[in-house]
């Protein structure tokens, strides 16, 4: 390269002349001479560049505007949802000495990033009423997962019990963590017109070997799920954990899983002050009582409180390692490393805005919008929505009966709207239904737009 | 060289609430959106919450200062003068790809949109997969793995579904690793089923081909291996190794966290391997968070293509969708496509240097670590151990086992007293088989400016070690906070891993 590049200040030809003068050295392809010569690659990367920067700009926002315009926050959820992201959290989580550091191995000039985290533990537990959480696990999904191997290491049992709706998507990722394990996963059905768990069924299938039962509340479908408790009691009845999974949203005016049992809980913290980014990254969310039996099990990197030596100052510190792989390689509890450490900042920093008064107000405006739309939607016709009696959150299922949902997706997509996940690949008997997500990000014009756009549709 | 670090004495967020305070503001509902229902009747008695939860009560410029403060307490690649983690790749991360992952019409979409709607980002990541297989030498790959470990464990999924595939899990059940071998290879082989098979280093710090192949056989589902590997040499036998491994029927997995020294050079793909996972966030420049989030893509030959996670992303006459259709895949190993904003800042470097800026940014991360480490090998206490005629790539080992047996000052120490300098320490105790090790990689972003101060400050230490240890033993002093009691942290009784847990323990008067 003739020129210059400006991420690399030593490509100036007389620095590089002195550096390798003083090595001893003309030139760099000699500290490639160990390399054989039939490894060495003869062709030329084809990457295109170098671009100077305002040509990246261009190149790369160009690529990013053939993204579609919307008319509004899509209506859509499923793990990954439209949330209002508040400014400060941007400014934080954009800091350089938080962004550019590296995961805190040095203690003492890392203690800005490990009270952040810290602090983000201290918000998850006050929210799903534990003592304990890490400093995040992936996902929801891989939270799920490693909740599933957590719970067989503590009680030595080989099967999971999830709900037949739980979000297919995070089912693969706890399938896929399962395998290897030997640790099977079965579903147990739902009563047909509530959608809540099958008590009975659920009865007979949990047993000996039963490891741990999961539920999601909200469920991946939006209803709430009221019968949580006597979900936890009949696990525990046979000796099985309670692992609880839960959208944080919800939780300003959701019972914490801790007031009902849950021994772990996981749940998806992108709608804490993270963007949606076409799906990452997410935060998984994990905490669990305080419990020594389930604190050596955990998995991932936890922050825990200590003191200075010399003067028994409050700090913070990286704890519990020897639970981890670089010490205990293949007896660790969990390979994890890097995790979503600037995300989970990013949740403390909301959770810290929002208050408790600013969570239950979150709460009541998703209920209340989310309610909104559910009524308006289900007086059009031909539509029942939602498909299930119970209560929901911000998720509601939508049924069209005259028409397919691809009929209705192509008159929304000419409107520049993007609402509903498509549920019959996921759940063949669902028929042609859609799960729409309603949050505080749509206002009244919004919603009565979708309305609008699905009637016209429906006609 | 003077440095001080802020202290805030920053207290706990919790311990800033006072009643009433609010740091944000939730629009109001328009008439006609709250129905008739009394909103408690919107959830069901029994999930209803009876009280708010704990959180605490802040005005908005509380919240902002607190973490303002708290970043002035924290040391970032933009903050320091060199961040020379071993095996972490410290380099610049480029001001503009945190511009362009903030644009709108990336951080406003939804995962699930269609296929129409999302051209843009899906044709962005389909091309980055595109010159991740060029750089590497792979056929395939799949970007849904949101870390380095994560993308090490899929790899691993990957072997297991190939070996299944054709019928030999059930023979084959040991995965080999070096001793040298980061700790997350053992964890990864561990968390897909398979029993690991350490093998020792030879003298060179290399693989001893001799204890190779004593181990492999035909148990052996595959080979995890880093190559320039944690010592930062160059496996130089690597064709002898895969051609050995592949013989037995087990396949060639490269643990490729660091492709810093190789790029353009040489390809893992032509070294005889089979599966590869990169960092994002070590070779592409993306941030790190102070721990997260990476990315860490996973490369595969032409064979293993098959069993990648679901879904991938195809493209025919210039448009891109999802491909579901893979009937032998593994599953999802992510709730959607990894950590999307990351791979959008790793392209974004990548064409900002090209591939021939790649190939010179790789030959200079070379001679950075080259030169720093002839350098302090020649400094009182510091050694460079196995092979020190031997070119290191990226990185350099070093060990203080002279300084430790000569002074009582060990790696732990060096590392500490460099704080002191506002620089950041190299990674320490890693790899194991270097006795106080001391391991730097200084990439290719440090100007020989920083690179010499780096070497004065290592030397300044060592002139201390053996005149006033104290001095150094003493470290730090310059940080926020002074050298930590870490067992307390860990220990049963005090253990506190939240503000919930703080108050019980103050409570009981612990």
């Amino acid at each position: 390269m003739s020129k210059v590049h400006p991420y690399l200040p030593n490509s100036v030809p007389e620095v590089k002349e002195r550096m390798m003068k003083e090595m001893g050295i003309s030139s760099i392809a000699e500290l490639y001479s160990d390399i054989p010569e039939d490894l060495v690659y003869k062709g030329k990367l084809n990457i295109p560049g170098p671009m100077a920067e305002a040509e990246v700009k261009e190149h790369v926002s160009g690529l990013l505007e053939m993204n579609a315009s919307l008319l509004c926050p899509p209506f859509m959820g499923g793990g990954v949802w439209p949330h209002h992201v508040p400014s400060v959290v941007d400014e934080v989580v954009h800091r350089a000495e938080f962004l550019t550091s590296y995961t805190p191995y040095q203690p003492e000039i890392s203690q800005g990033i490990l009270q952040s985290i810290f602090e983000y533990q201290s918000h998850v537990c006050e929210l799903v009423g534990m003592e304990v959480a890490n400093s995040s696990l992936y996902d929801w999904g891989s939270a799920v997962g490693e909740a599933a191997l957590m719970s067989s290491r503590v009680n030595r049992r080989t099967s999971i019990l999830v709900p037949d709706l739980m979000s297919p998507s995070r089912l693969s990722v706890l399938r896929t963590y399962a395998e290897p394990a030997g640790l099977a996963v079965e579903k147990v059905g739902h009563d047909g017109e509530t959608g809540l768990m099958d008590l009975e069924e659920l009865k007979e299938k949990v047993g000996g070997d039963t490891s741990a039962v999961y539920v999601e509340n909200p469920s991946y479908l939006g209803f709430m799920e009221e019968n949580a408790e006597a979900i936890g009691e009949i696990a525990h009845g046979k000796g099985a954990s309670y692992i609880v999974g839960v959208d944080p949203t919800s939780l300003g005016v959701l019972k914490a899983p801790g007031e009902y049992g849950a021994d772990i809980v996981c749940g998806e913290g992108q709608p804490l002050g993270n963007h949606m980014s076409y799906g990452g990254p997410l935060l998984g969310i994990f905490a669990c009582k305080h419990d020594n039996s389930y604190i050596r099990q955990m998995p991932g990197r936890i922050i825990g409180i200590t003191e200075t030596l010399k003067d028994q100052r409050r700090a913070f510190v990286m704890t519990l390692q020897t639970r981890e792989q670089h010490i205990r390689r293949e007896k660790a509890t969990s390979n994890i490393c890097s995790n979503q450490a600037l995300c989970a900042v990013a949740a403390g920093v909301y959770l810290g805005l929002l208050g408790p008064q600013g969570m239950r107000q979150l709460g009541e405006t998703i209920l209340a919008r989310s309610r909104y739309a559910q009524r308006k939607i289900s007086g059009l016709p031909e539509v029942e929505a939602p498909i299930f009696s119970s209560q929901h959150f911000k998720e509601f299922t939508v049924r069209f009966q005259g028409k397919t949902l691809k009929q209705v997706e192509k008159t929304l997509h000419a409107r520049r709207i993007q609402a509903g996940i498509p549920l019959k690949g996921q759940f063949p008997r669902i028929g042609e239904t859609s799960l729409m997500c309603v949050t505080e990000v749509h206002s009244k014009v919004h919603i009565d737009a979708l309305v609008s756009a699905l009637k016209e549709a429906l006609e | 060289m003077r440095f001080r670090q802020a202290d805030w004495s920053e207290p706990l967020i919790f311990e800033l609430g006072s009643e009433g305070r609010v740091g944000y503001q939730l629009p109001g509902l328009e008439p006609g959106v709250r129905g008739k229902a009394d909103p408690d009747s919107l959830v069901p008695a029994s999930l209803r919450r009876s009280e708010d939860p704990g959180l605490p009560e802040v005005s908005e410029i509380q919240v902002l200062r607190h973490y303002m403060h708290l970043s002035q307490m924290n040391y970032g690649v933009n903050s320091g003068l060199i961040y020379p983690l071993g095996s972490c790749t410290m380099k610049y991360n480029p001001v503009v790809n945190e511009v362009l992952a903030a644009h709108p019409k990336i951080l406003g979409v939804h995962p699930m949109q269609s296929e129409d709607s999302t051209q843009g980002i899906l044709g962005l990541l389909f091309n980055l997969k595109r010159y991740f297989l060029d750089i590497t030498g792979m056929d395939d790959a799949t970007l849904q793995p949101a870390a380095g470990a994560h993308g090490e464990w899929t790899g691993i999924m990957l072997m297991r579904a190939y070996h299944k595939d054709r019928g030999e899990l059930g023979k084959r059940t040991e995965v080999i690793i070096p001793d040298s071998a980061h700790g997350t290879n053992p964890a990864s082989a561990h968390m897909a089923g398979f029993k690991t098979v350490e093998i020792p280093s030879g003298p060179d710090g290399c693989v001893d081909l001799d204890a190779l192949n004593a181990a492999v056989g035909p148990q052996t589902a595959g080979l995890m291996l880093t190559n320039p590997n944690t010592i930062g040499v160059f496996e130089n036998q690597i064709s002898e190794i895969s051609g050995a491994v592949h013989d037995a029927g087990g396949l060639m997995y490269y643990d490729g966290a660091n492709l810093n020294a190789i790029m353009g050079w040489c390809r893992p793909g032509d070294m005889g391997f089979d599966i590869i996972h990169s960092n994002l966030h070590k070779t592409f420049s993306t941030p790190h968070g102070g721990g997260g989030p990476g990315s860490g893509p996973v490369g595969v030959k032409e064979a293993l293509a098959e069993y990648l996670p679901i879904p991938g992303i195809a493209e025919r006459g210039g448009r891109f969708r999802l491909d579901w259709d893979k009937p032998k895949s593994i599953g999802k190993v992510h709730g959607f496509h990894g950590n999307v904003n990351v791979a959008l800042k790793a392209y974004t470097y990548m064409v900002a240097m090209g591939g021939e800026g790649l190939k010179e940014s790789s030959e200079l991360a070379v001679l950075n670590a080259n030169y720093v480490a002839r350098k302090l090998s020649k400094v009182k206490g510091y050694e460079l151990t196995y092979d020190p005629g031997k070119p290191r790539k990226h990185e350099a080992v070093l060990s203080a086992s002279p300084m430790l047996n000569d002074t009582g000052v060990s790696a732990l120490y060096v590392s500490k007293k460099l704080l002191d300098y506002g620089l950041h320490a190299p990674t320490t105790y890693f790899p194991m088989i270097v006795p106080e090790a001391l391991m730097i990689e200084p990439t290719e972003s440090e100007p020989v400016e920083a690179l010499d101060a780096f070497i004065e400050a290592m030397t300044e230490i060592s002139r201390l070690a053996y005149s006033n240890p104290e001095e150094v033993l003493s470290a730090p002093h310059n940080t926020a906070v002074t050298k930590l009691d870490e067992a307390k942290a860990a220990h049963p009784k005090t253990i506190c891993l939240s503000w919930r847990r703080f108050c019980a323990l103050l409570r009981d008067g612990e």
